[in-house]
């Protein structure tokens, strides 16, 4: 049974930016992709379990804000040391002005 | 217990377990996020005119040295190039570490490659122990980068005013590591994985050394040698004269950036030179920040930091006594008065532990 939370207004979150989405005891980042697409991640660095949510997205990347890795977030695929495992995704509909994500 | 200022700064010793500030939240200066997203944008042009101006310095004063080789103008020209060799690189190398100074990924690898070489490094070892630097800065037995573990050496100090040990360590690593070995401190912070990526890349660069040899045996001249390689031994003093104030005779064991970094005030030409490291604080609680932000993201964040130092000559007015009292006294570090308002120092308290 799928298990959709709603995360934050569509407009919360600016075009090529992220923020941050804790539910329960686990944390989520959450993006808006430069064309307007919406994307969802675990919210810690898979190298140091830092917040994503301070770092800097650039196109379809997250750069980590401790050590500078980064992960394309729309597959969670880990492209730049210190990382080496990638981020965990979750499915995202947007519905009624509302972002919703698949946990 | 009482503490005796011992410390055993051994990444494989007792305090390397007995890490648990490197886990800690660091404290970081608030600032809006608007803002520091604003500073942390690459830019490439703005990275490029720096970057640029730094190959074409180092290629014209190396094209001089060609020049007016074999005669007396010879020494003050390779002083010059070696500064823009040694000392531009070794900033370098840094920053493009961070992968923080052009929006273009291969660009920033590129130079990375290249400064990583000039400064005689290996890339891929270096890259993880200065992500365990910004991890555990100047936590004892994990930080590897700790230049002046106490009591520290004046005479280690002395001759590294000059970096002429320091890389000729690293010339020595460079062999070893070609020869596929690694210590168990290397060991401790990097991965498996990147084992052979980091004998591959000690293997290139002692290649690259090796032709460079060989091309003066075969010319009978010591030119190429001064041009490749020999640079980084006479030219990286000013970059360690500088690198220096980071952090010596500060705290250590405390996870906020402004007790134990230095961040001062420095003329256009050094921070050309040393790519703005001397806003030290700034880079270590905003390590994404590129150095062409610094003096902005600085701005931003003053007035919840200790006031910065107004010269070089300062820091060392105050580092140079602090250092020769841990002589007698190693318990003793410089603190840094906060101003009046800023944000408490996260409030940390580390075991001394005993000698196994
Ligand atoms: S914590 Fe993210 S790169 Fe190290």
């Amino acid at each position: 049974m799928p298990n959709w939370v709603r995360a934050c207004g569509a407009n919360d979150v600016d075009a090529e930016d992220l923020v941050r989405f804790d539910h329960g005891d686990r944390t989520f980042a959450f993006y808006r992709s430069p064309g307007d697409e919406y994307f969802c991640t675990d919210g810690l660095c898979t190298h140091e379990q830092v917040h994503l949510a301070d770092g800097l997205v650039m196109d379809y990347e997250i750069e980590c804000p401790k050590h500078n890795a980064t992960f394309d977030y729309r597959t969670g695929e880990a492209k730049r040391a210190p990382a080496c495992v990638s981020l965990a995704t979750y499915p995202v509909k947007i519905e009624n002005g509302s972002v919703w994500i698949e946990i | 217990m009482p503490n005796d200022g011992y410390r055993d700064y051994s990444l494989t010793g007792p305090n390397a377990k007995a890490s648990f500030l490197g886990n800690a939240e660091w404290y970081a200066s608030p600032a809006p996020r608007k803002r520091i997203k604003e500073l942390m944008k690459r830019s490439d042009r703005l990275a490029l005119t720096n970057y640029g101006n730094w190959l074409v310095l180092v290629v014209a004063t190396g094209a001089l040295l060609v020049a007016v080789w074999g005669t007396a103008w010879a020494w003050p020209v390779a002083l010059a190039y070696g500064v823009f060799y040694g000392s531009g690189a070794d900033s370098r190398w840094h920053e493009t570490g961070h992968g923080t100074p052009f929006k273009t990924r291969w660009l920033n690898d590129a130079f990375y490659q290249l400064a990583s070489f000039m400064s005689l490094r290996n890339p891929h070892l270096w890259r993880w122990s200065h992500t365990r630097h910004h991890s555990e800065t100047v936590i004892v037995g994990r930080d590897p980068e700790i230049a002046f573990p106490r009591p520290p050496s004046i005479r280690n100090w002395v001759l590294n005013l000059l970096y002429i040990p320091a890389i000729t360590k690293e010339l020595g690593k460079m062999v070893r590591i070609a020869f596929g070995n690694l210590t168990d401190a290397e060991k401790s912070f990097l991965p498996e994985s990147e084992w052979s990526k980091t004998f591959a890349a000690s293997r290139a660069q002692l290649l690259v050394l090796s032709v460079v040899g060989l091309a003066a045996v075969t010319l009978q001249s010591w030119l190429p040698i001064f041009l490749i390689g020999l640079p980084t031994f006479y030219g990286s003093w000013l970059h360690h004269i500088l690198a220096t104030t980071q952090h010596a005779g500060l705290a250590e064991d405390v996870p906020d950036h402004r007790m134990n970094s230095r961040t001062f005030y420095l003329n256009p030409f050094f921070r050309f030179i040393y790519s703005n490291m001397n806003y030290h604080i700034e880079h270590h609680m905003y390590p994404i920040v590129p150095f062409y932000n610094l003096p902005a993201l600085h701005e931003e964040i003053k007035a919840d930091c200790p006031s910065p130092y107004g010269s070089l000559w300062a820091c060392y007015r105050e580092m140079v006594p602090a250092v020769l009292r841990q002589q007698a006294d190693p318990n003793h570090y410089i603190r840094r008065p906060l101003p009046a308002g800023a944000g408490a120092t996260p409030a940390y308290e580390r075991p001394v532990i005993a000698a196994e």
